[in-house]
C-alpha cells in the first residue's frame, strides 16, 4: 500500500525525523490565514497523488506569494495529474500539501528497502539527490553507497557513520544523520514499511538534516496488524475496477488490450496474458481467480470484465487442480447465464474431470468455444477479436 | 530415486485441525503420504484423521520421529510455526500459507541459516515425489513417477508443467514448488543443486516469473554446475512495470526483473527457454533428443 507524502511526513515526524513546516489542504478556502500559519517569502505547493515524476508533470509550484500560493492551490485541486509514472488519465489531486521553503545548501539521495536478493533490509544513499535513483544507479553506480542490516542486531552506527562519511556530511551532521537513519529504521519495522525513501534529503543551509521528500510504502500482508495505517488507504488513486476486485477477492490489474482473460493462480495468469501476445492479441488484464473458482467468483470476474468497454473476447483458462474442472464449468454456465456476456468467450480447462467440463459447455446453448488445449485457446480467442473489429 | 522426499518420508502437519490442514492432510494420506500425526496447541492428546495430535511439534517429533513438516497455519502465525519447527530438528519445512509479512520472512531466514532445515515456500504449492510422498496442495493423481525434476515460482503453472511432461511420456522424479513471495526458502539453484546429483531426474524444468533475480543468478550456476537438459519458461513478458501480478514478488521495479532479462541470461547459459507455456513439454522433448 502507498501512502500520500503527507502521510509519510507525519510518520516521519512522529518518529523524530525533520520535515518542513506544512499543512495539508483539501479546499482552496482553506488558503485563508495559512501565509500567517507558515510566515515565510516562499512555499512550495505539493499534489498529493500516488505516482513519482509530480515535479516533471507539474504538480509541484514553488510560489512568492500570498496570491500565487492561492492560484497554484486553485490549479492543482480537483484536477486530474498526468506524471511520467501514470497513464494519460492521471491521478485526482484531492489534496495539496503547501510547505515553508527552507534554504538548501545540498541534496541527498536516502532510501531503505527489503532487499530481496541479500534477503535483509539494505539502505542506500547518494550524493545525487533529487535525482531517479534508478538513473543514477545506472549511469554512475559508484555514486550510490549502501549498507545491509543484519536483522539479530539492527541498524549499527558503524554502518551510519560509513554512509555519512561518504556523502561528506561533517561535524554535527555526522550525529544527526546516524540519528535519522536509526529513527527510520524503527518507522519500517514498527510499521512493517517494505519501502522508505526520502529523495532529497537536504541539508539546509544552517547544516541541518530535513526531509524534503517521503515515500513510505507498507507491506499489504502485514496490514491486518496496523489498523490504523490500514485507514489510511485513499482508494481514489486506484484504478475503480481494480479496487472492485478487490472487494471481491479477485487479484484485477487493467491493462490495454482487448482480449480479457480470466485464470486460476498469478503465474498462469501472467503466462495467459503473454500468450495471448505471442498469438498475435493484447491483453486487456491480469486476473487470477484464485483456487477456488466458484460461480459467484466466476460472475463478479464477468462482470468485472465486461465493465472494460475495449473487452471485445474472453479467454477462460483454468487449470482444474484439487477443485473439479465439472464443478468449474458449472460455475462459468451459471456466471455466463447470470451476467449477459455479449462477446465472444473460449474456455480452456485441463486437470482434473476436464472432459467433463468441457462436455458440459460444448452441451449447453450458449455461444461459448472450447479449446482442450492453450495454443488452440490463444489461437480461437485471437480470431474472435479480429474477427469482431472486422 | 527422488529428491528431498521419498515413501520413507515421516511427515506431519502443522495447522493439522483447521480446515485447510485436515483437508490436505486427508489428501496427502490418500496419496500414500506417511503422515504420522500433527500439531495444534491446546490440542494435543486428541486424534484427527485417526491420527495423533500434539501440542507442540517438539513433542510431535519425539513421538513419531518425523523429519519433515506442512504448515496450514494463518499468515499471521506462520513464522513462529516455521521457528518452532526448525527448533524442534524437522529438516524439511513446508510453508504453504500465503500472506506472510515480509519483515517476519527476513527474521526467519536469518535464524534458519543457523541450522541445517530447509524451507520450502511459504506461498507455494508444496513438494511432491510421485508415486511416494505428497507434501502440499497439488493434486496429486495427474503427477506420474518419472524422470524430469520441475521447480517453479507459480502453482497452477507447475500443474501446467507436471501435466505436459506427463503427457510427453517422461513423468516427474519430484516437483518443487518454492512459492511467489521475495524472500522465500529453497531458490532455484538449491533445486537445480539437488536435481543435478539425482541419478534418477534425467532433465530438469524451471519456471520463473518476474521479479528479483533469482532467474539471472540460477543461470550462471546452469553455465557452470548444471550438465543435464534444462527447459525454462519466464511468465509476465506482457507485465507492466510496476504493478504486482498476484504473487508479492512477482512485480517489476524500474530495470529489475524484467522477463526479457531473464530468459536472455536463461538462453545465454544454454537452457532451452520456451516463449509459450503450451511448450514445455515438447521443449522439454527437444532439449533430451538434442
Amino acid at each position: 500500500m502507498h501512502l500520500h507524502e503527507y502521510q509519510a511526513k507525519q510518520l516521519f515526524s512522529d518518529y523524530g525525523i525533520p520535515v518542513p513546516k506544512g499543512r495539508l489542504l483539501a479546499s482552496v478556502d482553506e488558503v485563508a490565514g495559512l501565509a500567517e500559519e507558515l510566515p515565510g517569502s516562499a512555499w512550495v505547493v505539493k499534489a498529493q497523488v500516488h505516482a513519482g515524476g509530480r515535479g516533471k508533470g507539474g504538480g509541484i509550484k514553488l510560489v512568492e506569494d500570498v496570491q500565487s500560493l492561492q492560484d497554484a492551490v486553485r490549479g492543482l485541486l480537483g484536477t486530474q495529474l498526468v506524471t511520467p509514472q501514470t497513464d494519460d488519465e492521471g491521478l485526482p489531486v484531492n489534496s495539496v500539501l503547501v510547505e515553508q521553503t527552507v534554504p538548501i545548501a545540498r541534496e541527498i539521495y536516502f532510501g531503505m528497502l527489503v532487499d530481496r536478493s541479500r534477503q535483509r533490509v539494505g539502505l542506500m544513499a547518494s550524493k545525487s539527490g533529487g535525482m531517479n535513483i534508478e538513473e543514477v544507479a545506472a549511469t554512475d553506480p559508484d555514486a550510490i553507497v549502501t549498507e545491509s542490516i543484519n536483522p539479530a542486531v539492527g541498524l549499527q552506527g558503524y554502518q551510519c557513520r560509513n554512509l555519512a562519511f561518504a556523502l561528506d556530511l561533517t561535524g554535527k551532521q555526522i550525529g544527526s544523520f546516524t540519528k535519522l537513519l536509526q529513527a527510520a529504521y524503527k518507522l519500517l519495522l514498527d510499521c512493517d514499511a517494505g519501502l522508505l525513501e526520502i529523495n532529497p534529503l537536504v541539508v539546509t543551509e544552517a547544516g541541518e538534516l530535513m526531509a524534503l521528500d517521503a515515500k513510505v510504502d507498507l507491506d499489504d500482508n502485514a496490514l491486518f496488524r496496523h489498523p490504523q495505517l490500514s485507514a489510511l488507504h485513499d482508494a481514489s488513486q486506484e484504478d475503480e475496477r481494480e479496487h472492485a476486485a478487490a472487494q471481491h477477492d479477485l487479484n484485477y490489474i487493467r491493462l490495454h488490450g482487448n482480449i480479457a482473460c480470466m485464470v486460476n493462480g498469478a503465474g498462469l495468469a501472467m503466462a495467459t496474458m503473454d500468450l495471448i501476445k505471442l498469438h498475435g492479441g493484447t491483453p486487456a488484464n491480469f486476473l487470477d481467480v484464485g483456487g477456488g473458482a466458484t460461480a459467484e467468483k466466476v460472475a463478479e470476474a464477468f462482470k468485472l470484465i465486461l465493465s472494460d468497454p475495449q473487452v471485445e473476447a474472453i479467454l477462460v483458462n483454468i487449470f482444474g487442480g484439487i477443485v473439479r474442472c465439472d464443478l468449474i464449468a458449472e460455475g462459468i454456465l451459471q456466471a455466463i447465464n447470470e451476467v449477459s456476456v455479449d462477446v465472444p468467450i473460449v474456455v480452456r480447462l485441463e486437470g482434473t474431470n476436464a472432459a467433463a467440463g468441457l462436455e458440459m459447455i460444448a452441451q449447453s446453448s450458449l455461444a461459448v468455444e472450447t479449446a482442450s488445449d492453450l495454443t488452440e485457446a490463444a489461437d480461437k480467442v485471437v480470431a474472435a477479436a479480429q474477427e469482431r473489429q472486422t | 530415486m527422488s529428491v528431498l522426499i521419498d515413501a520413507q518420508t515421516g511427515v506431519i502437519c502443522q495447522g493439522f485441525t483447521g480446515a485447510q490442514g485436515t483437508f490436505h492432510s486427508r489428501q496427502a494420506l490418500e496419496y500414500g503420504t506417511r503422515l504420522l500425526g500433527g500439531v495444534t496447541p491446546g490440542k494435543g492428546g486428541q486424534l484427527h484423521l485417526e491420527l495423533p495430535v500434539f501440542n507442540t511439534v517438539q513433542e510431535a517429533v519425539d513421538a513419531t520421529a518425523a523429519v519433515a513438516t506442512m504448515i496450514y497455519v494463518p499468515a499471521a502465525f506462520a513464522a513462529d510455526a516455521i521457528l518452532e519447527a526448525a527448533a524442534a530438528g524437522i529438516k524439511l519445512i513446508v510453508c504453504i500459507t500465503e500472506g506472510i509479512p515480509v519483515l517476519d520472512m527476513l527474521r526467519v531466514k536469518a535464524v534458519l541459516r543457523e541450522t541445517d532445515a530447509r524451507l520450502i515456500g511459504p506461498n507455494c504449492p508444496g513438494v511432491i515425489t510421485p508415486g511416494a510422498c505428497k507434501i502440499g496442495i497439488m493434486p496429486g493423481p495427474m503427477h506420474t513417477p518419472g524422470t524430469i525434476g520441475i521447480v517453479s515460482r507459480s502453482g497452477t503453472l507447475t500443474y501446467e508443467a507436471v501435466f505436459q511432461t506427463s503427457r510427453c511420456g517422461f513423468g516427474q522424479s519430484t516437483c518443487i514448488g518454492i512459492g511467489g513471495d521475495p524472500i522465500h526458502g529453497m531458490d532455484f539453484i538449491d533445486c537445480l543443486k539437488l536435481f543435478e546429483a539425482d541419478a534418477d531426474t534425467h532433465g530438469i524444468v524451471m519456471i520463473g516469473e518476474i521479479g528479483g533475480n533469482d532467474e539471472e543468478l540460477a543461470a550462471d550456476y546452469i553455465r557452470q554446475h548444471v550438465s543435464k537438459p534444462v527447459v525454462a519458461y519466464i511468465a509476465g513478458v506482457t507485465a507492466p512495470p510496476g504493478k504486482r501480478m498476484g504473487h508479492a514478488g512477482a512485480i517489476i521495479s524500474g530495470s529489475q526483473g524484467t522477463a526479457e532479462a531473464k530468459i536472455s541470461a536463461l538462453e545465454a547459459a544454454g537452457v532451452k527457454v520456451v516463449r509459450s507455456p503450451a511448450e514445455i513439454g515438447t521443449g522439454m522433448q527437444a532439449a533430451m533428443s538434442g
